[in-house]
């Protein structure tokens, strides 16, 4: 283990189970798909050798659903898949949210529809922000950038998702996955023995203390047929869902007198603000807004860029999704212009500048 | 003797245990719970011929039947 | 504690009297579960010179349940909730309920408990298990549940040999959803979606999970009983006492089939549904033990003595 402050040389997956480890994650459930299969391989090491679990599942279904009888445990527990895999996962992860139980959930999104490849994709964007299965429910989503991004966002959604009793999910792609970077870990935490007190199944200790009345057993469940009972709980993750837009986080870059700015996320806002560097060395004034939270969107940060009379473009490794929320966001004072980078296309900088300067042309 | 308590407001009515009754004293009553079930019953005349041995109450479905057995019967281990 | 390693033979096609008979027969020696039981009911409540020895178990919450009239989901429960009580898991005990009639366990049954997606619930109990080691976990599912939707679940929990117990309620339909055909409907059998009766060419044959669970390798019992008599439900309890012992022990995976009666679906009087299931479902779902393993636990120690037992080839 690197000690304190030593820079280790990781891909972004094993980042991802490093920041897990650190933040005292006890059992993990995988299933191979690529490009994640680091995260899994890494935990098969790394579980058993601190006294946690790792099960290789029979299928991605049966791993989220293991991950929901950990978390119904109170247990800090993860899975990670990648696109068609996390398809799979949606049953599960729509009981979690609908019975609060909290997860922590990776996503090294890659190509689609379908099989689609191997490669980095920010096609499951609408999948990741709008639930993703069943029901009405929210997952919060956090988007690294860099694989110090990935470590530090893993090790923190474990800290909300048992603050907010929810799924939490990482939406990486295959460039953050894959790509080898310097990281920093922090000192390792065991998770709070009485975290999760109040509500995690335990047994209800009948029997177990003489003289102790046994309590009420518990029940953790998203089937709720009694009159009234079903909106009272949408009403609890609604609020739920509303308090979470205190948590929203997003970078900006050279975005004070900008004209344009940029608005991209994950390995993509990093390729944009490269972008973005080379066209100010030019004197072009133009700026990056990366989301970190995709869910909660920052929209009130984007709305009041939009009040200052800025105009948006939006890059996105897909055909176009994360612009309908800056659309929504900026649609009293402005609008976002789009540059898709195709799914099986893999973009560099020098691919952004041209899209870049035509939106600052555009008046 | 031994006897059995039917928790009539329990009782759907299915008759199992008029089935394995093995002194055949448990019958359906004319009597209509709340839930619109005839329920089962032992004629009092009947009671004394219980045996105590739990068949019904192992075959009720819905736990409506609490059996005694009288302490003189009960056997030694 | 009471060993099973024979399987009871089929119960003929019993009239009500060879019922009765069986009935006083296996009433006359009791078992050491019964006694615990009677013993502490006595020890509860005893009124002059007389004694209860059949009453609720104190995991058995005391509530009419939502079952139709004759549905053998009761008689399970209380199975269950007697076992948690005779075996001292109740306070430790976390559950993974289903999907289907039982979904409404947590209702019923006095132990922690967390839904499960329709067929997921043995991996939920891994789950479980894997971040609570010490803690009993079983799973109650039906056929649907479990040999339909829950198949790859319920096999690869088996073969990992996770340390949970599964009990499965054979009633050959879809309940809950109204009497839909399931993967273990008989042939010939009407039901909602083989209106015409399961036709082995067109919807295949019935599966036998008792059968398939216990050729994996991390199953340590394996037993398939019924509730149609007396006779068998006492049988019954004790193999889902050895299937509790299996993840008690250490030893592997527990696995307890139920033959039971749907007569709503069946569009049967509860007495007829019975005898349907000594008459049709026995014969073709033969109870016995299926598998036992003995041992400490640890690797190498297991062995099964003979193999299955039960069963016995198709049919009488």
């Amino acid at each position: 283990m690197a000690g304190k402050n030593e820079r280790i040389f990781v891909k972004g997956n094993e980042a991802i189970a490093m920041g897990a480890m650190d933040a005292g994650c006890r059992c993990f459930f995988g299933y191979p798909i690529t490009p994640q299969n680091d995260i899994p391989e890494f935990m098969s090491k790394a579980m058993p050798a601190s006294g946690g679990e790792f099960v290789q599942a029979e299928s991605e279904v049966a791993a989220a659903n293991m991950l929901l009888g950990a978390g119904a445990c109170g247990v800090r527990a993860m899975t990670s898949s990648s696109s068609p895999g996390m398809s799979l996962k949606q049953e599960a992860i729509s009981y979690m949210a609908g019975s609060d139980i909290p997860a922590v959930i990776v996503n090294m999104n890659r190509g689609g529809p379908g099989l689609g490849d191997i490669g980095p994709s920010q096609g499951d964007y609408y999948q990741s922000t709008r639930g993703g299965g069943h029901g009405d429910y929210r997952l919060l989503v956090l988007a690294p950038s860099s694989a110090q991004e990935a470590y530090d966002m893993t090790h923190q959604a474990f800290d909300l998702a048992f603050a907010y009793r929810s799924p939490v999910l990482i939406l990486g792609d295959a460039i953050i996955g894959q790509m080898k970077e310097p990281i920093v870990r922090c000192a390792p935490t065991l998770a709070d023995p009485a975290e999760g007190k109040e509500w995690r199944l335990e047994g209800t200790a009948a029997g177990l203390k003489a003289k102790q009345k046994p309590r009420a057993h518990r029940i953790i469940k998203s089937l709720f047929l009694m009159d009234g009972e079903l909106a009272g709980q949408n009403m609890k993750l609604q609020a739920k869902y509303n308090h979470w837009k205190n948590l929203v986080e997003f970078e900006t870059f050279e975005v004070k007198d900008a004209e344009l700015v940029v608005v991209a996320f994950g390995s993509i806002g990093r390729i944009a603000k490269n972008a973005v560097r080379q066209l100010r060395k030019q004197g072009k004034k133009v700026g990056l807004f990366r989301p970190k939270t995709l869910y909660p969107f920052p929209e009130k940060a984007l709305a009041k860029l939009a009040k200052e009379g800025k105009r948006f473009l939006t890059i996105e490794h897909n055909l176009g999704q994360m612009v309908d929320d800056v659309r929504l966001a900026v649609r009293r004072d402005a609008d976002s212009d789009l540059f898709c980078v195709y799914p099986g296309n893999m973009p560099s900088p020098d691919d952004f500048v041209a899209p870049i300067l035509r939106a600052l042309g555009r008046k | 003797m031994s006897r059995i308590l039917v928790t009539e407001e329990r009782c759907k009515g299915c008759l199992l245990c008029t089935t394995v009754c093995p002194v055949s004293i448990i019958r359906q009553s004319e009597r209509i719970n709340q839930q619109g079930y005839k329920v089962a019953e032992v004629g009092a005349d009947d009671m004394g011929k219980c045996t105590g041995c739990t068949s019904c109450a192992t075959i009720c479905p819905d736990m409506a039947i609490e059996v005694w057995r009288s302490k003189k019967q009960k056997k030694v281990a | 504690m009471a060993k099973a390693k024979t399987a009871p033979k089929a119960a003929p096609a019993a009239t009500a009297a060879a019922k009765k008979t069986a009935a006083r027969k296996a009433a006359a020696p009791k078992t050491a579960a019964q006694k615990a039981a009677g013993q502490k009911a006595a020890g509860q409540k005893t009124a002059g010179d007389e004694e209860l020895v059949f009453t609720r178990p104190d995991s058995l919450v005391d509530r009419a349940t939502h079952y139709c009239p004759g549905c053998h989901h009761g008689i399970a429960h209380r199975m269950v909730a007697e076992l948690l009580d005779e075996m001292d898991l109740a306070g430790r005990t976390v559950a993974a309920s289903s999907i289907g009639c039982s979904v409404f366990l947590y209702n019923y049954i006095k132990a922690d408990t967390v839904e499960s997606p329709h067929g997921r619930a043995p991996a939920v109990a891994t789950g479980i298990k894997r971040a609570r080691p010490d803690k009993f976990v079983f799973t109650y599912q039906g056929d649907g549940d479990l040999a339909s939707i829950g198949m790859a679940e319920i096999m690869h929990a088996a073969n990992r040999g996770e340390r949970i117990t599964v009990v499965f309620v054979n009633n050959t339909v879809y309940g809950m959803t109204g009497g839909q055909m399931a993967p273990t409907t008989l042939i010939g059998q009407k039901t909602t979606t083989c209106p015409g009766g399961r036709c082995k060419d067109n919807e295949g044959s019935p599966i036998r999970m008792a059968e398939i669970i216990s050729q994996l390798g991390g199953t340590a019992f394996c037993a398939r009983g019924s509730l149609d008599s007396v006779k068998n439900i006492r049988q019954a309890k004790k193999y889902m006492r050895q299937a509790f012992e299996a993840q008690t022990k250490g030893l592997g995976f527990g696995f307890v089939e139920l033959l039971s009666g749907c007569p709503t679906n069946w569009r049967l009087s509860p007495v007829a549904a019975n005898k349907r299931i000594t008459d049709e479902m026995i014969p073709y779902f033969p109870l016995g033990v299926y598998k036992e393993l003995e041992g400490d636990g640890t690797c190498g120690s297991l062995i099964a003595p003979g193999t299955a037992s039960g069963g016995a080839g198709e049919g009488k």
